[in-house]
């Protein structure tokens, strides 16, 4: 992790035991597909997949981000980013009071951006947490994304996504809405600069998340069973009337439907992505990043300019201090 | 440079555009009901007015022609221009035929052709913004609505040539900005624009879609709120007691601003527009920003957005 600036970000690495026992807050629990039942530190281990039929469980961010990193090591960035309250919002109760409830469970938005390594390839990566008021989408996340991409921008590294989210944060309003946009001006970043984008579609990726920065992946993996929708079952069926399939939706119906490039178990994720990043490998970054690139035509252009000007200044200059003794004798 | 985008961003017609005060829960509740009216002037009540002719394109050229949204080459006053928007219906039959104003992906898939048209042809864009939303449907998931959205924002994003969008109408969630990113955004003075509509809004979040007029005060999604907020460049006036009393009145005052912002954004290189464009997105936002932990100043030093003293969202374009 030479690359990464360890004065700048705050460093997140944690000891090995630390990531393979549980924490406080993982407990047991049957699969509800086969019922097995499996212990804290079986879960942990296993990624949060049944051994048993292969369900996957729900997994937070940071467990997502330990299972795709290097060792398990990432540096966390920007972790300093929370929610406002820009409208006052209130439905049944505050959106302020939703916010610090969320964060006093040890959430602290519905993403988590990372700088990391994936097979030895570095990256930067954001996962998004579907604790944190259904993963959905708010100024944070949007801003997150947009640090993350103009980070992966400045390094010349891929950008690695894990989407899991309901859709826009309602009690942000408009501004909620205009974060499709935001992160779909951000990914223009990673095309202007010809960086790859991995997406992975997470249980659930539905409304605003999956209209806009989660369908504009390079390439677009979902673990198996996610429910990716921009309007869920639900809201279809009350619109329409139509009785909707048990697999409507569904990963892999979607993967029949043209709309994902594969479904991937999540303990092949760390493979699969770092496969893709060596394919598209350039082979040595840095020596000339698209930024230097960019500053470098910027002073051309204004040398360039500068020249232009530069008989009509003279010419001004040579007006303005003209002395008697050179004029013409005639 | 620096010296050049200030004055750039001073030209805009924000500043001269019409500010409507804040509204009161009451008159925002009234905005919805007049932004639903009857008698409302839809996309093609615009064209007919707006220009002196009209040309529909039709069709996705992958699968079927989506009704819900009109697309076509138009003449406005002395230069041709393309114009997309949602289409609803004034009448049972219409309504159903054009779907409410609610377009599938091949509605979208419509537009982005006539945004490649537009491109080719290095003609402006007009975007009329009025849906209660992209179609909720199974087939429409299927076939890709999610990322037919998503793609129709980046191709307005990527446009060299100018972009101009007006909400006439309700413009609720992504199926609505879909079409929603330009150079400039404004809004006629009783339009609407939500990141949902309040019925879906009070069915999710007060489990009662009977609170639909709770939610539209929480939400504001008035004209003047989202001036405020800085999503939008301006509002356009409308006659009388709203666009539904006098259609060609509402289309002469909509012509006033348009004429301006095209003119204005015709002064910009096509690359200048375009980073600006991205630019106006990139900033929006509001949120905090905690004192970094590890006593680094980066944090401190880097842009702040939102979270203005006494105010909120978005600054005010600037």
């Amino acid at each position: 992790m030479t690359r990464v600036h360890v004065s700048i970000d705050r460093l997140r690495r944690r000891p090995r035991d630390e990531r393979t026992t549980p924490s406080a807050t993982d407990a047991g629990a049957a699969c509800p597909g086969c019922g097995t039942h499996f212990r804290a530190e079986e879960l942990v281990r296993n990624r949060r997949v049944c051994t048993g039929c292969g369900h996957h469980f729900p997994a937070s961010a940071r467990q997502r981000l330990d299972a795709l990193a290097d060792r398990g090591e990432w540096i966390e960035l920007w972790p300093e980013l929370r929610a406002a309250d820009p409208l006052q919002f209130r439905d049944l109760e505050p959106y302020a009071g939703r916010v610090a409830k969320a964060e006093a469970k040890g959430g602290t938005e519905a993403m988590i951006a990372a700088r990391l390594e994936i097979r030895g390839q570095p990256a930067v990566a954001a996962a998004m947490e579907f604790g944190f008021l259904g993963g959905s989408m708010g100024s944070v996340v949007g801003e997150k994304l947009a640090r993350a991409c103009d980070r992966a921008v400045a390094e010349g590294v891929p950008l690695v996504v894990i989407t899991s989210s309901g859709g826009a944060r309602m009690q942000e309003g408009i501004l909620a809405l205009m974060q499709m946009a935001k992160t779909v001006v951000a990914f223009e970043a990673m095309s202007e600069a010809r960086l790859p984008i991995v997406v992975v579609l997470a249980h659930p990726t539905t409304g605003g998340v999956w209209a806009s920065f989660a369908s504009l992946g390079d390439v677009t993996y979902a673990e198996p069973g996610a429910l990716i929708a921009f309007s869920g079952p639900r809201v279809i069926e009350q619109t329409t009337r139509e009785k909707l399939p048990e697999d409507f939706g569904r990963a892999e119906s979607q993967l029949a439907n043209g709309q994902v490039d594969d479904v991937v178990d999540r303990r092949e994720l760390p493979e699969r992505i770092g496969r893709v990043l060596a394919i598209l490998d350039r082979g040595p970054r840095g020596l000339d990043p698209p930024p230097a690139i960019q500053w470098a035509q910027e002073r051309a252009e204004r040398a360039a300019r500068a020249a232009q000007s530069l008989p009509a200044l003279s010419r001004r200059l040579a007006e303005r201090f003209r002395r008697p003794e050179d004029e013409d004798p005639a | 440079m620096t010296a050049r985008r200030g004055r750039q961003f001073v030209r805009k017609i924000t500043d001269r555009m019409h500010r409507p005060p804040e509204q009161s829960d009451a008159a925002t509740w009234e905005t919805i009901q007049r932004v639903r009216h009857q008698e409302r002037p839809y996309t093609l009540d615009y064209i007919a007015r707006l220009f002196s002719d009209f040309e529909e394109i039709r069709g996705d050229r992958l699968r079927n022609d989506d009704p819900a949204i009109v697309a076509g080459i138009a003449r406005y006053g002395a230069g041709p221009i393309v114009v997309i928007g949602h289409q609803k219906g004034r009448d049972a039959n219409e309504r159903t035929y054009r779907n409410f104003g609610m377009p599938g992906p091949e509605g979208y898939r419509k537009g982005m052709r006539a945004m490649a048209l537009a491109e080719r042809l290095d003609l402006p864009v007009l975007t009329l913004i009025d849906t209660p939303g992209a179609f909720p449907g199974a087939g429409a998931e299927e076939r890709g609505q999610g990322g037919a959205i998503a793609l129709s924002m980046r191709t307005m994003l990527r446009l060299s040539v100018p972009v101009v969008s007006v909400v006439i109408g309700e413009g609720s969630s992504g199926g609505a900005l879909a079409l929603g990113v330009a150079d400039r955004v404004i809004m006629l003075e009783n339009s609407t624009y939500s990141v949902i509509s309040p019925e879906g809004a009070a069915a999710i979040l007060w489990r009662d879609a009977t609170k639909a007029p709770l939610a539209a005060s929480a939400f504001r999604p008035t004209a003047a709120n989202c001036y405020r907020l800085g999503i939008t460049d301006g509002v356009v006036p409308e006659p009388g007691d709203g666009a539904h009393s006098d259609h060609d009145e509402a289309a002469r005052l909509l012509d006033g601003y348009l004429r301006r912002a095209l003119r204005e954004l015709r002064e910009l290189e096509p690359a200048e527009r375009r980073r600006q464009r991205g630019e106006r997105y990139r900033r929006i936002g509001a949120f905090r920003e905690l004192p970094s932990t590890n006593g680094s100043a980066l944090a401190a030093g880097r842009e702040r957005m939102g979270e203005r003293p006494g105010g909120s969202g978005a600054a005010p374009a600037d």
